[in-house]
């Protein structure tokens, strides 16, 4: 800690901090805007001007920039004392304003803008320029970022996060002096899967939220409520906003250990899908073949018809509904009739994850542990595509190793040009065994491209080359060989070694491959980081919960005799191939499903209950790590929706369940839950209960600012009804309650006064950049044992051999389009790539297709035709498909078929 | 004593010349009250001089409105053009403060000298867009905010706005 006076009081700021960042932790007001707690400070906008003093005897001082000015013992400052640097910030305003276009009426940056906020902060009101203003021309960035180049004020914010941060390479500063212009060389759709955050990271409304756009609310009024993302299993922390009913805006929630500053945009913009057509409002019974609308009184005239205590259900689950879901339906249907919704693969690939957990002694790793760690090792994840999160700590990982020659070099860390300079071209060990080239090549130290099993005994030789103890594979290739040596050889040499796998490419044996190396690594006292990305949202939270997979429910639902069958939130459609689904159809078996919106299942289905989507629920997620942490309902739902479980719990009266009338909030279910399985202890904790009340009641989930209370409604009913009541958490549909700061897992937007915009942020942490006051949110349900009584996992697999015109389908995922729902979201819709069958070139010359041609396979009994796409870093001998993409639902990949034959020439 | 007796004669005469002064009631409904056109009365919506909507939805008059009689939802025409896509005064509400006029920012709210809002039903103060937007341009004319913004609509584009130079040439080499 360094002793540091800034007008007049003195603080205890750490030293080696830059001035700026400590002083906005100690809660001073100082404007700035090209600084950024993720970005560091380059000291370009001149906005965060003080005065230092050299002792003293100093009367005079000198202008320093704070940002860029490391806190000394005993150094001494002027930040808001001195009138001349007082006047000096207000003049650098009115520079950067002297060409700003009279926008704020019509920008949506209005409202929650860092440019407003200092312009107010550093008293600028009158422009004394009175000649032409400046203007661009906007580009088309796509279907997400809306450009608006007038806004500009040259802070250079997005190249800096967009290419030096997240590694893109298409938004460039072009042209210089008073031309300068932030853009792509021509237009077209920005290339990063992280392009959204421009949004938050421009301190204007040069980049805004074209589907926010589309449906435009001030700050001020969205009503929002804390969410957890569910596009995959990371569990990124987002805020859920609405207004009139609607699903307007997502933003990024803070999270020290898991997403920080940065959401990726399925998460940021597949939200879509919870606004569109295809939501079920009201129970529709099957009449005929078609659907008809139930009344109360209908649906349970039906429902005592078919369901009656003592009736046999059968239950399925899914990885994509909350835990609560889940369990309500386990204990609808007993743990013996009950599927958590996993195909089997997923599901033996998440006890997998389970068993390790329970005996490895490694640290099970947080996105945090990784963007920390400066050797990081791959093993079968394109996490671009499959935690993209993720992918975008690793891409900052990589820079720690080279970071130490600048610290050695006498450079703070967060002097971002300088110690991008000092590390240009440079890049930290990072090794990755993927089926084909990824978005991180870039910054890949040493990279092999194979099948799954191919990677798995990659990561049994690693392990071996790093302890003999471990088993040997034998006949790697040269280049496997020299990958396996490199990959040792920088893991062992690390401080904090981190080994990365999962279960994208349905391979059991890399699991046990990466705790292989995760083991070897700990025997030599490393703090090895493990990490293993699962399949959707909640994938490890169902796991949890236990239950018979998939294929084996629908094998019960044939063979056993169930009267009815209850599916929640799941797709049978999208993971089982739809010849398997149909025969719960065939049966006389009655099918209940409930879910938010229309689909192959639930058109199939006899009788269908509508679900609250994530927006419209209260729930719990567990995310990779296996954190639990608590996603809140944003706003009422219309008509009949309501969250899955209360529809389970409706069910178990007809059933006569005496969690029927015990189950009235949440609460009830986590109880029941926490008592009933063993691994979920502790997932109350996760968010406080519904009875907690910070000072002056409920947290409300409206600003203090919302309008529009008396008039909203009056088109439908002049006088004002009275709130919707929220008996399943501490929050409340409304602006009034309590106005202090929540605790960290209920904050639902940020503000403080004279910070309108996400900066604000800075006043909800303790240090800046640091972990949220009062701790991050949610609770860990897995915590490794320690010590190490585990041994080498011994069973590596021998290379897959195909037999002659034969060629392996691996499964290739896309960050658009592999998760079902947020692909339905135009936007992410057009920014998918659309089915493809990616070949080696090579292959394709051996079987006479050109790029672009139709290939016919036959895959499980069913014949496709898909665009060939050459991938060159594909092996010989391996295809790719896209999962999850129309026409290929329910593939289990990988698998080896028939070489591709050429169709029609496209 | 005297005193008093004096006051109750002063008084007396006092109301006795009040006879002769003019009559401040008037015949309302037949006669009406003057009404100064600042007049704090029924909400309007304004045109700009074009004719177009003045209201770009900023929705800056809904938060001013300490009565929150205000409500609104902004929409685009394809040419980028922001305008009100529903707007509705709780007239049932509204305390005539003016403060919406106050914080509009391109003259589209004004309040006018009209008072007659009298209703039997309640449900008849919900005055919806269409019943606020009048033809002309109320008390502020010639102004017309999408002429002074940056932001390009249709018949507007970039550059052609009051005191904006032609578009940067990205590629250009003057500076």
């Amino acid at each position: 800690m360094a002793k540091v006076t800034l007008d007049s009081t003195e603080y205890d700021l750490p030293t080696g901090a830059n001035l700026l960042q400590a002083a906005l932790g100690e809660g001073i007001d100082i404007p700035y805007f090209c600084w950024h707690p993720a970005l560091g400070s380059v000291g370009a906008c001149r906005q965060c001007a003080v005065r230092q003093y050299r002792d003293e005897n100093d009367e005079r001082g000198m202008l320093v920039m704070s940002c860029m000015v490391p806190c000394t013992d005993g150094t001494r400052f002027d930040v808001h004392n001195d009138e001349d640097i007082v006047k000096f910030r207000e003049t650098v305003t009115e520079w950067l304003m002297t060409n700003h276009p009279h926008d704020c009426p019509v920008c949506d940056e209005g409202g929650h803008c860092h440019l407003q906020d200092m312009t107010v902060m550093t008293g600028h009101n009158y422009r004394s320029y009175r000649f032409t203003k400046r203007t661009y021309k906007n580009q088309y960035l796509g279907p997400h970022i809306n450009h608006e180049m007038n806004r500009c004020i040259t802070c250079y914010r997005c190249v800096r996060f967009y290419d030096d941060y997240a590694g893109g390479k298409d938004l460039q500063a072009m042209a210089s002096h008073n031309h300068v212009y932030f853009g792509r060389h021509e237009e077209g759709t920005l290339d990063s899967e992280f392009s959204g955050n421009l949004i938050e990271v421009c301190p204007t409304g040069v980049f805004t939220d074209k589907t926010f756009k589309s449906h435009f609310i001030r700050k001020w009024d969205l009503q929002s409520a804390p969410s957890i993302c569910q596009g995959c299993s990371m569990g990124c922390n987002i805020i859920a906003s609405e207004r009139y009913g609607k699903l307007r805006l997502i933003n990024n929630r803070y999270h020290h250990d898991l997403n920080g500053y940065f959401i990726c945009d399925r998460g940021r913009f597949g939200y879509e899908y919870v606004n569109a057509e295809a939501r079920v409002k009201i129970p529709r019974l099957k009449d005929d073949g078609d659907f008809k609308d139930l009344t109360e009184d209908e649906l349970s005239t039906f429902l005592s018809g078919h369901i009656q205590p003592g009736s046999k259900l059968l239950g399925i689950g899914s990885p994509r509904a909350s835990l609560e879901s889940n369990f309500a339906l386990r204990t609808l249907v007993g743990s013996d009739n009950f599927s958590n919704g996993l195909t089997q693969r997923d599901s033996d690939l998440m006890s997998r994850i389970l068993a390790i957990r329970a005996e490895h002694p490694a640290n099970n790793a947080s996105i945090r542990d990784i963007e920390a760690s400066d050797a990081v090792l791959v093993l079968g994840e394109d996490l671009t595509n499959t935690a993209p999160r993720m992918a975008l700590a690793l891409r900052q990982s990589t820079r720690n190793e080279p970071m130490e020659s600048v610290t050695a070099m006498r450079i703070p860390e967060w002097s971002d040009k300088a110690a991008r300079l000092a590390t240009f071209g440079k890049s930290g060990p990072l090794f990755a065994a993927t089926p084909r080239g990824t978005k991180l090549d870039d910054v890949t130290t040493a990279k092999v491209h194979g099948d799954p099993v191919d990677i798995a005994r990659l990561g049994y030789a690693i392990a071996h080359a790093l302890d003999a103890e471990a088993p040997a594979v034998g006949g790697l290739s040269e280049e496997e060989s020299a990958f396996v040596t490199a990959a040792a050889a920088a893991l062992k040499g690390a401080k904090q070694p981190a080994i990365i796998s999962g279960t994208s490419l349905n391979e059991g044996k890399l699991l046990d491959a990466a705790a292989n190396v995760a083991l070897a690594l700990t025997q030599q006292d490393k703090p090895a980081q493990l990490a293993y990305v699962a399949p959707e949202g909640n994938a490890m939270g169902t796991a949890m919960v236990g239950g018979m997979s998939l294929e084996r429910a629908i094998e019960a639902a044939r063979t056993g005799d169930y009267d009815a069958v209850v599916i929640v939130e799941n797709d049978l459609y999208q993971n089982l191939l739809a010849s398997l689904a149909d025969s719960l159809f065939e049966g006389e078996i009655t099918v209940i499903a409930i879910d938010h919106s229309m689909g192959a299942t639930m058109d199939k289905a006899d009788l269908i209950l509508p679900a609250g989507a994530f927006s419209e629920s209260d729930g719990t997620l567990v995310n990779f790590e296996g954190r639990a942490q608590r996603f809140f309902q944003v706003y009422p739902a219309e008509a009949a929706i309501q969250e899955a479980w209360r529809w389970v719990r409706d069910l178990m009266e007809f059933a006569d369940q005496s969690q029927a009338n015990e189950w009235q909030t949440l609460d009830d279910v986590l109880f029941a839950m926490e008592k009933d399985v063993t691994s979920l202890q502790g997932v109350a904790e996760a968010a406080p209960l519904a009875a907690f009340r910070a000072v002056g009641g409920k947290i409300p989930r409206m600003s203090r600012r919302a309008s529009g209370r008396t008039a909203m409604q009056a088109h439908i009913e002049v006088s004002e009804d009275k709130p919707a009541e929220d008996p399943d958490t501490p929050l409340s549909f409304s602006m009034e309650g309590s106005a202090t700061t929540p605790p960290p897992a209920l904050l639902n937007r940020y503000y403080a006064p004279g910070w309108s915009s996400v900066s604000s942020l800075n006043r909800f942490q303790d240090e800046v950049g640091g972990p949220l006051r009062g701790g991050d949110p949610g609770v860990g349900l897995i915590q490794s044992p320690g010590d190490a009584s585990v041994s080498f996992y011994n069973h590596v697999p021998e290379a897959t051999r195909l037999t002659d015109g034969q060629v392996l389908f691996l499964p290739l995922h896309h960050v658009f389009g592999s998760e079902p729902w947020s692909a339905s979201c135009p936007g992410i819709q057009a920014r998918s790539p659309g089915p493809y069958l990616a070949v080696h070139p090579d292959d394709a010359g051996k079987w006479g297709l050109e790029e672009g041609d139709l290939a016919k396979i036959a895959l499980d009994g069913r014949d496709l035709t898909l665009p060939v796409q050459f991938t060159p870093s594909l092996k010989a001998g391996t295809a790719g498909l896209p999962v999850g993409f129309a026409g290929l639902e329910g593939a289990s990949l990988p698998t080896a078929a028939a070489a591709p034959t050429r169709g029609i020439e496209s | 004593m005297l005193k008093d007796i004096l006051s109750v004669v002063q008084s007396t005469w006092l109301v006795f010349l009040h006879l002769f002064r003019k009559n401040p009631t008037i015949q309302y409904p037949e006669e009406k009250a003057y009404l100064a056109p600042r007049y704090r009365g029924r909400i309007v919506l304004t045109r700009d001089p074009d004719g177009q909507e003045r209201c770009v939805a900023c929705n800056l008059c809904a938060v001013a409105c300490p009565v929150d009689c205000i409500a609104l939802e902004g929409t685009e025409d394809e040419t980028g053009r922001r305008y009100p896509d529903r707007f509705q005064i709780n007239f049932s509400r509204c305390i005539f403060c003016g403060l919406c006029e106050e914080a509009c920012p391109t003259y589209a709210i004004q309040l006018t000298p009209d008072t007659e809002l009298a209703e039997y039903n309640r449900q008849n103060l919900v005055y919806e867009k269409e019943d606020l937007l009048i033809a002309g341009e109320g008390k502020y004319h010639g102004y017309n905010f999408y002429k002074v913004a940056g932001l390009a609509i249709g018949g507007k584009d970039k550059g052609q706005a009051q005191n904006e130079r032609a578009p940067v040439d990205v590629k250009s080499l003057d500076l």
